[in-house]
């Protein structure tokens, strides 16, 4: 990033106020890139389920930068930047496999142990007695960035910052216990998708933690009164403001509500009937109310329960205009059949087809449409007021807010 | 036999492309399976669908949720559906593999190839008519553009 170029000024202090500048601006991208997603923020990168022996690894992205994780011969999980230190081609091709004791780059077979410490060069001392590196050259002093990694309830985190703090602290003690109400034994993942969004990727990180839209943009949620802002819950919001979890409580005071009806909102609608409501059959797996737990982790993670259907969505950055969105579908390795099938019939209302997901999909896409000539308007974000502190209702813009707080703070803003 | 999986498809196709998504539901038995997924996914054993159904009651939903509910920019899809192969009987079912291609035309114009891929298909006879116990769509990508809302 030029550093020449003159920044942007965030226009005002309330975090109920946000520039559509920053859903399109090539400048503000860049340095996100480096000042959030390779700054000391923590990147969800991978299930520890895909790691279990060494030499296992998966390949991804902190925000565009590829990175390898991998299981180590000590069993530690490491973390490197997926980027020969000779010529910068990438050193893993595949979505992930077993690599053994070493990664070889493919371009001049340069080779990597697990940890991504560069231990041999091909002809490092020539050929024929000719040729070769230099005498000087150290093989210690050229590796790929490594990051260090953290794991929380099978989900492994990154980061490249010395700086960030421990992710337990990253993430906060309430957090926390909502990631483990969901994830609190071994997983098994049931498939996995990409789901290529026309959109800025705040814009869907924004959607996910705007519990307010839920019930108004998705018939399917507010008809089966799977959730509705007249339900019971509210949404937890991290100190910080990064991260959240917003829940629905069901507890029957909605049975009787028309709010939605008396306000002539779309989406409640009377034709809507299931032939098979065997989509809808649930079980109360985690022993409290919860119906529907959506939950962030700052910048780019989503763990999803929505009745009994799990997923953990990344956010991937594509440019200021354009995201992947990659879905994995998860249930758990002691899962019976009749649960299996339930997640497995569940999964339509989720992923890029589902009778939820999907609209969440095009509705970014809509708004960076929508703003294409309005970069210095400002969206207005206040519903359940100006702060970003947790709220017993869902009647609210409180995470959208605390999104933007701590935004602000990694940005500089 | 061929000729009968061939015009199947083609009828199949028809009926998702002409719009007459009501009568989707009826290319199935019921109880059935029509799950899309991917190769990759397919290739791992890995069950879950993008879209997942094991009832004609659940397709018949599919169809609903579309006309009343779903939220998504207008768009039609053009099937070009190849020839099936034959690949035997096995549990009373006829198995057949056939390949796509689904060209997705959105309502401003804009064309572009959605999705290719392979039916794989368990077909059986019933009340005379030949239909899909079976339909697993196996796309050959992972990757999916904004949104799958019309069955393939």
């Amino acid at each position: 990033m030029s550093t020449s170029a003159p920044r942007r000024e965030w226009p005002g202090a309330s975090l109920a106020r946000v520039p559509y500048w920053v859903y399109q601006d090539d400048a503000n991208y860049r340095d996100e890139l480096r000042r959030i997603f390779e700054g000391p923020v923590w990147n969800y990168v991978a299930l520890e389920s895909d790691l279990i022996r060494s030499g296992d690894y998966r390949t991804t992205f902190v925000g565009e930068m590829p990175v390898i994780v991998v299981r180590g011969e000590t069993g530690a999980i490491h973390a490197f930047e997926n980027r020969c230190a000779h010529r910068g081609a990438l050193i893993a091709l595949d979505d992930g496999g077993s690599t053994g004791k070493r990664f070889q780059c493919v371009y001049h077979a340069w080779s990597y142990d697990l940890e991504g410490s560069l231990v041999s060069v091909a002809f490092e001392k020539g050929a024929n007695g000719k040729g070769g590196m230099p005498a000087s050259f150290c093989k210690a002093e050229h590796a790929p960035r490594r990051l260090r990694t953290a794991t929380l309830g099978g989900l492994v985190f990154a980061t490249l910052s010395p700086t960030a703090p421990p992710f337990d602290a990253y993430l906060g003690e309430a957090v926390r216990a909502r990631l483990l109400r969901v994830l609190n034994r071994p997983v098994e993942v049931l498939g996995r998708f990409v789901q290529a969004l026309p959109n800025n990727w705040k814009l869907y990180v924004e959607n996910v933690k705007d519990t307010y839209h839920a019930s108004l943009l998705h018939t399917f949620f507010s008809t089966f009164r799977i959730t509705r802002l007249t339900q019971g819950g509210g949404v937890l919001v991290s100190p910080d403001g990064a991260h959240h979890a917003s829940a629905t409580i069901d507890r029957g005071e909605d049975r009787d509500s028309t709010a939605y009806r008396d306000q002539g909102i779309r989406s409640e609608s009377p034709r809507l009937r299931l032939t098979d409501p065997s989509l809808l059959d649930t079980v109360n797996e985690f022993s409290d109310d919860i119906q529907l737990q959506i939950l962030t982790v700052f910048p780019s993670l989503v763990v999803q329960q929505v009745y009994n259907a799990l997923a953990i969505r990344q956010v991937i950055p594509k440019g200021p205009d354009a995201m992947e969105l990659h879905w994995t579908y998860l249930g758990f390795a002691d899962d019976s059949p009749e649960m299996r099938r339930r997640r497995l019939r569940q999964a339509n209302l989720v992923g890029p087809a589902g009778y939820v997901s999907m609209e969440d999909g095009c509705v970014g896409g809509f708004v960076q449409r929508g703003v294409a000539a309005a970069g210095d308007t400002l969206s207005v974000v206040n519903m359940g007021g100006e702060g970003a502190e947790s709220q017993d209702t869902r009647a609210t813009e409180a995470a959208v807010r605390g999104f933007w707080k701590a935004y602000r703070g990694y940005m500089g803003y | 036999m061929l000729d009968r999986v061939s015009q199947l498809n083609a009828e199949y196709a028809r009926a998702i492309d002409d719009d007459r998504l009501e009568d989707w539901p009826d290319f199935f038995t019921d109880p059935c399976l029509y799950s899309i997924t991917s190769a990759d996914n397919h290739r791992r054993g890995m069950p879950a669908g993008v879209i997942y159904a094991d009832s004609r009651g659940m397709l018949k939903d599919r169809v609903a949720a579309l006309r009343e509910a779903s939220v998504f920019e207008r768009q039609t899809y053009r099937h070009v559906v190849g020839l099936p192969a034959l690949l035997g009987a096995r549990e009373g079912a006829t198995r057949a593999e056939t390949p796509f291609l689904v060209v997705r035309v959105m309502r401003d114009g804009t064309m572009g190839l959605f999705a290719t891929g392979r039916y794989v298909d368990a077909l059986v006879e019933e009340a005379g008519a030949l239909r899909f116990r079976e339909r697993v769509v196996v796309c050959d990508s992972s990757r999916i553009d904004t949104l799958l809302a019309i069955p393939l």
